[in-house]
Parts: C-alpha cells; sequence; structure tokens
C-alpha cells in the first residue's frame, strides 16, 4: 500500500462538516448574544441608585422612580434559603446513592423519584406549597414558603449532578485511602469531596441559576409586595421575576423601563453568584499548585 | 516493626465465583516474598485478602483464616479498619490524591486518622520521604501537588504516604507495571532497603524482579479458564529459580508456559 495524498472528496466533505459546525455554533449563539444584548440596551435606563436603593412604595401607577430594592432583597433571600435546605439534602442524598447504596432497591428507587423529580414543572411545585403550607397547614404567605417551592425544584438537580459528579472519583483515591486504615467516613469526607468539589459546585450552580428566574411557584407562595419586607418567615415578600412580571403586565413606559431594568438585575445577580462559586473552586482547586 | 503473616485454607469469591481455593503459606518478617504467576490466576486477589482490602468490592467474601504473628485478621470483631493501618498496600498504578500537596499526601494517613501536631507532621513526612528516596527531588516544592511528579516519583510518594503510618506489614500490587526501568531499579532498591524494617509482600509478572529483590518466591497458577487460581509452590528464591521442585513452575520460569 503506497501513502496517497487527501482525495477531493474527503477535503469537500471536511469543508462542509466543518461549515456546518461553526454555523451551528453562530445559530446557538444569535439568541444569546440577541438577549443580553437587548436586555443590557433597555435595562440600562432605569439601572441606577434609586433603582438598587428604593421600593416601589407610594409609587404611582404613572409615576417615573421607583426601584427594586424589595425585590432583590427577598430573591437573595429567598434563594439563599432554598440553596440551605436542598443544596445539603442533595449532595447527602448523591453521596448515599454512590457511596452506600449502590445498586439497592432503595437507591434504585430514589434515582427514580429524583428522575420524576427534575420533570416537574414549577407550577406545581407552587402549587404543592400552596396547597401543602398555606391552605393545610394554614401559615401565611412568606419569602420561606418560596424558598420551599424553589428547593422542591432545585433538590433534583443537585441530586443528579452531585451523583454523576462524584461517579467520576476514581475507585483507586478510595482504596488509597482504606489502604491507609482510613475510615469510610473520612475518605468520604476528605477525600471523595474534595476531588469532586469543583463539578459539584458548578452542579449547584446551575441549579441556583435555574430558580433564580422562577417565577410561577412564587407567585403563588410569596404573593406581591410594593414594600420591603427584611422578614423572609411572615407575610408577602417580593422577588425579582415577580417584579419584572408585574412592572412588564403595565401599559406606562416607566414601568416597561423598570422591568428591563429588573430583568438586566437578575441576570447579573445569577452571574455574580457564578463567578464566586467558579473563584470559590479556583481557590480550592490543586491545579492552583499553591 | 515486622510481623509474620500465617495464612491456612484460604479461599476468597468474588459473588458466587471462587478466585482463590485452599491457600496456606508462612510470610516471613523482615524479608521480601513475591508472588508471581500468570494473569488472573489470583495473586493480587491474595494480596488483597491479606489487609482485608478484597472485602471492599461489593459481593466478595473470604474464608480461612490469615494470622499475623498472634493476631487473627479474620476473627469476630476484628475492625478492617485497623487492619489495613497496620497493613499498608501500594497499588499497581500510583495514585496520589490529587486535591492534595506532596506534603499532604504525605501526611494524609496519620492527618485523616486523627489529631497531631504540626512539628510531628513535620518530622514524619521528611523521615518518610527520607525512606522512600524521595526527600531530595521534592523537598523545595513540598507545597506543590502530588500529580505533578513523575510516574516514578509518584509510586515513591505512594510509598511513603504507606509508610508514614508506620504499618508492620507492606504490600505491593505490580508496583512497578506502570513505570520506567529507571524508575523501576528505584523502587527495588527502595524495597530491599524497606526490608530492615518491613515485612514485605510483592505481586509482580517481571520475573527478574521477583529474582532480584525477593527472598521467597511463591508461584501461583489456574487448572484452566474459570478454575479458583492456587498456590503451586513456594521456597527460597535462588531454589525456585534454579531448581524448582514443580514442572510447571519450571515451565513459567523458562517461559515455556501453556
Amino acid at each position: 500500500m503506497s501513502i496517497q495524498t487527501l482525495s477531493t472528496g474527503r477535503r469537500a466533505k471536511d469543508l462542509t462538516v466543518r461549515c456546518l459546525v461553526y454555523l451551528a455554533f453562530a445559530v446557538a449563539v444569535i439568541p444569546l448574544v440577541s438577549v443580553i444584548y437587548l436586555v443590557i440596551k433597555n435595562g440600562m435606563a432605569r439601572f441606577d441608585f434609586d433603582f438598587l436603593y428604593r421600593s416601589m412604595k407610594n409609587i404611582g401607577p404613572r409615576d417615573a422612580g421607583g426601584g427594586a430594592y424589595h425585590a432583590i432583597l427577598g430573591t437573595l433571600q429567598q434563594v439563599g434559603l432554598a440553596s440551605l435546605m436542598s443544596v445539603p439534602i442533595g449532595i447527602l442524598t448523591a453521596i448515599y446513592l454512590v457511596e452506600y447504596g449502590g445498586k439497592g432497591r432503595l437507591a434504585n428507587a430514589i434515582r427514580f423519584f429524583v428522575d420524576v423529580m427534575t420533570g416537574i414543572p414549577s407550577v406545581v411545585a407552587g402549587l404543592f406549597i400552596l396547597a401543602f403550607w398555606v391552605l393545610f397547614l394554614d401559615l401565611n404567605y412568606s419569602g420561606f414558603a418560596g424558598a420551599l417551592a424553589l428547593s422542591v425544584l432545585m433538590m433534583p438537580t443537585v441530586v443528579r449532578s452531585a451523583e454523576e459528579m462524584l461517579k467520576l472519583v476514581p475507585d483507586d483515591l478510595r482504596e488509597a485511602s482504606y489502604a491507609l486504615g482510613v475510615p469510610k467516613w473520612r475518605t468520604i469526607v476528605k477525600v471523595v469531596l474534595p476531588t469532586a468539589l469543583t463539578g459539584i459546585v458548578t452542579g449547584v450552580m446551575l441549579a441556583v441559576a435555574r430558580v433564580t428566574g422562577e417565577t410561577a411557584p412564587l407567585l403563588l407562595t410569596v404573593f406581591f409586595t410594593d414594600s420591603i419586607n427584611a422578614n423572609p418567615f411572615t407575610n408577602a415578600q417580593m422577588g425579582l421575576p415577580l417584579f419584572v412580571f408585574d412592572q412588564a403586565g403595565r401599559p406606562n413606559d416607566t414601568a416597561i423601563d423598570r422591568a428591563w431594568a429588573g430583568a438586566l438585575t437578575l441576570i447579573l445577580i445569577v452571574m455574580l453568584l457564578n463567578l464566586v462559586a467558579r473563584l470559590i473552586a479556583y481557590w480550592r482547586s490543586p491545579a492552583r499548585g499553591r | 516493626m515486622a510481623k509474620q503473616i500465617q495464612v491456612s485454607g484460604l479461599d476468597a469469591y468474588y459473588g458466587a465465583h471462587k478466585a482463590i481455593a485452599d491457600i496456606s503459606m508462612t510470610i516471613e518478617p523482615r524479608s521480601v516474598t513475591a508472588f508471581i504467576g500468570p494473569s488472573g490466576c489470583g495473586k493480587s486477589t491474595f494480596l488483597r485478602t491479606l489487609n482485608r482490602m478484597h472485602e471492599v468490592i461489593p459481593g466478595a467474601r473470604v474464608e480461612g483464616k490469615v494470622m499475623l504473628d498472634s493476631d487473627d485478621l479474620y476473627g469476630p470483631g476484628v475492625d478492617p479498619v485497623s487492619v489495613r493501618r497496620t497493613i499498608g498496600m501500594v497499588f499497581q498504578r500510583p495514585n496520589p490524591f490529587p486535591t492534595m500537596s506532596i506534603y499532604e499526601n504525605v501526611a494524609a494517613g496519620l492527618r485523616l486518622n486523627g489529631r497531631i501536631s504540626k512539628s510531628k507532621t513535620d518530622e514524619v513526612v521528611e523521615q518518610s520521604l527520607r525512606g522512600a528516596n524521595l526527600w531530595n527531588e521534592v523537598k523545595d516544592r513540598l507545597n506543590k501537588p502530588g500529580a505533578g511528579l513523575s510516574g516514578g516519583q509518584q509510586q515513591r510518594l505512594c510509598i511513603a504516604r504507606c509508610i508514614a503510618v508506620k504499618p508492620q506489614v507492606l504490600l505491593m500490587d505490580e508496583p512497578c507495571s506502570a513505570l520506567d526501568p529507571i524508575s523501576t531499579l528505584a523502587i527495588e532498591d527502595l524495597i530491599t532497603e524497606l526490608k530492615d524494617e518491613f515485612t514485605i509482600v510483592i505481586v509482580t509478572h517481571n520475573m527478574q524482579q521477583a529474582a532480584r529483590v525477593s527472598d521467597r518466591t511463591a508461584f501461583f497458577n489456574l487448572a484452566a479458564q474459570g478454575q479458583p487460581g492456587r498456590l503451586v509452590e513456594m521456597d527460597e528464591t535462588s531454589a525456585m529459580f534454579t531448581n524448582p521442585s514443580e514442572k510447571a513452575t519450571e515451565d513459567y520460569i523458562t517461559g515455556r508456559f501453556g
């Protein structure tokens, strides 16, 4: 067999596939760029000091001014509380699935229900908390009720991503640790979790980003308010998605501007959280060489 | 420090499959014992039964008796974790903890097993790295990640990590099979030094290596695929390689196998 030059046919195929791949990339990026462009362009009009530090209290339907402080505060509290509840439970569940449950019946049942939970529409999560918390337990609308609904949405995402990350940790490392006479629980805490940390953080951030923008469950659980309520455990709160939803539905330009600024704030919050999480993962990562 | 291991009538299973059958032998303290034999004959499985690492695999179990001096390793109520602290293990592929620095890797066994002072840790880390002939190469970069070392250095790091917890016995599962000849030589020299202090058992596919480093050699074989592996014979290494009493041993050692 002799060595041949690249045939024209293969060259043509290579070029075609190359073009298709670039095209697909461009198509995927267009909506992303256009959304960011629009939100920044329209959001900058009202993205000012007042917007970040004032609420909508005593702002009439046609008035300019007003802000989203109450909504930003609400979103941070609700998402924070939801993360506090769902991240530990989610990671512990993943640890059980990978390290203890194996292919057992209980583990498989948990996996099945986690998959089912992943597919729950967010409205249903909101309705569930509405029915359970507000109607059945007869407790009031509150930021915490919203956090409960959000954590129902977050948990399966956290479990699934953490499980995948823990599975990627090679068994070699577990065995190396056992062979040093380290008990299983310490091996998990000191060897397995740190090794999977970066991946778990990314998974948690995706879950946080997903629920930060949820509107429907909040609508049913935290209700609406125009004033600041710093206590997430009593009475109605506001959330940024609700704020955007509310303002965008009003028929005058000042409100529409506020809605755009709210959307911009929401994107910035998610980006900021992502950045912080990545920095944490980076500081803890061994590749940096310390 | 070093202790004798006495095995009698040991069988090991993976689920329903019997991997090794009826193994009895004595492993002498302060010496190197080599296990040789074809792939799949159960050398590694047997090695892993000696520090109760075999049962880490789901469905795996062991029958029979392993005595470390006067302690029955499979006796009722014996904590496998404490067995593994006493009998250390070095694996085929170097497996330093990727999230830890060189220093932390060596200190891992101590730190993960309880509180220990900084100065004591420093001392043990230096001692262990010197013991593994790695100190001079890494003393200026103890805080760099362990995974950044070369393969041979990583394996010596794993040996240092292992001897840092001061075990009585060192089990080595083909410790040089992933290494180049120079690193292999370094590890073999190290084994010869370590045998003053430890009882060493090494699994190897390399006949010359067994001849070079070991005092006694055990030959394992299986009658046919699917059959459990058995101990064919065990003797002084010099006798095994010059004048084995079994035909199968001679065939394997001279390469006229199968």
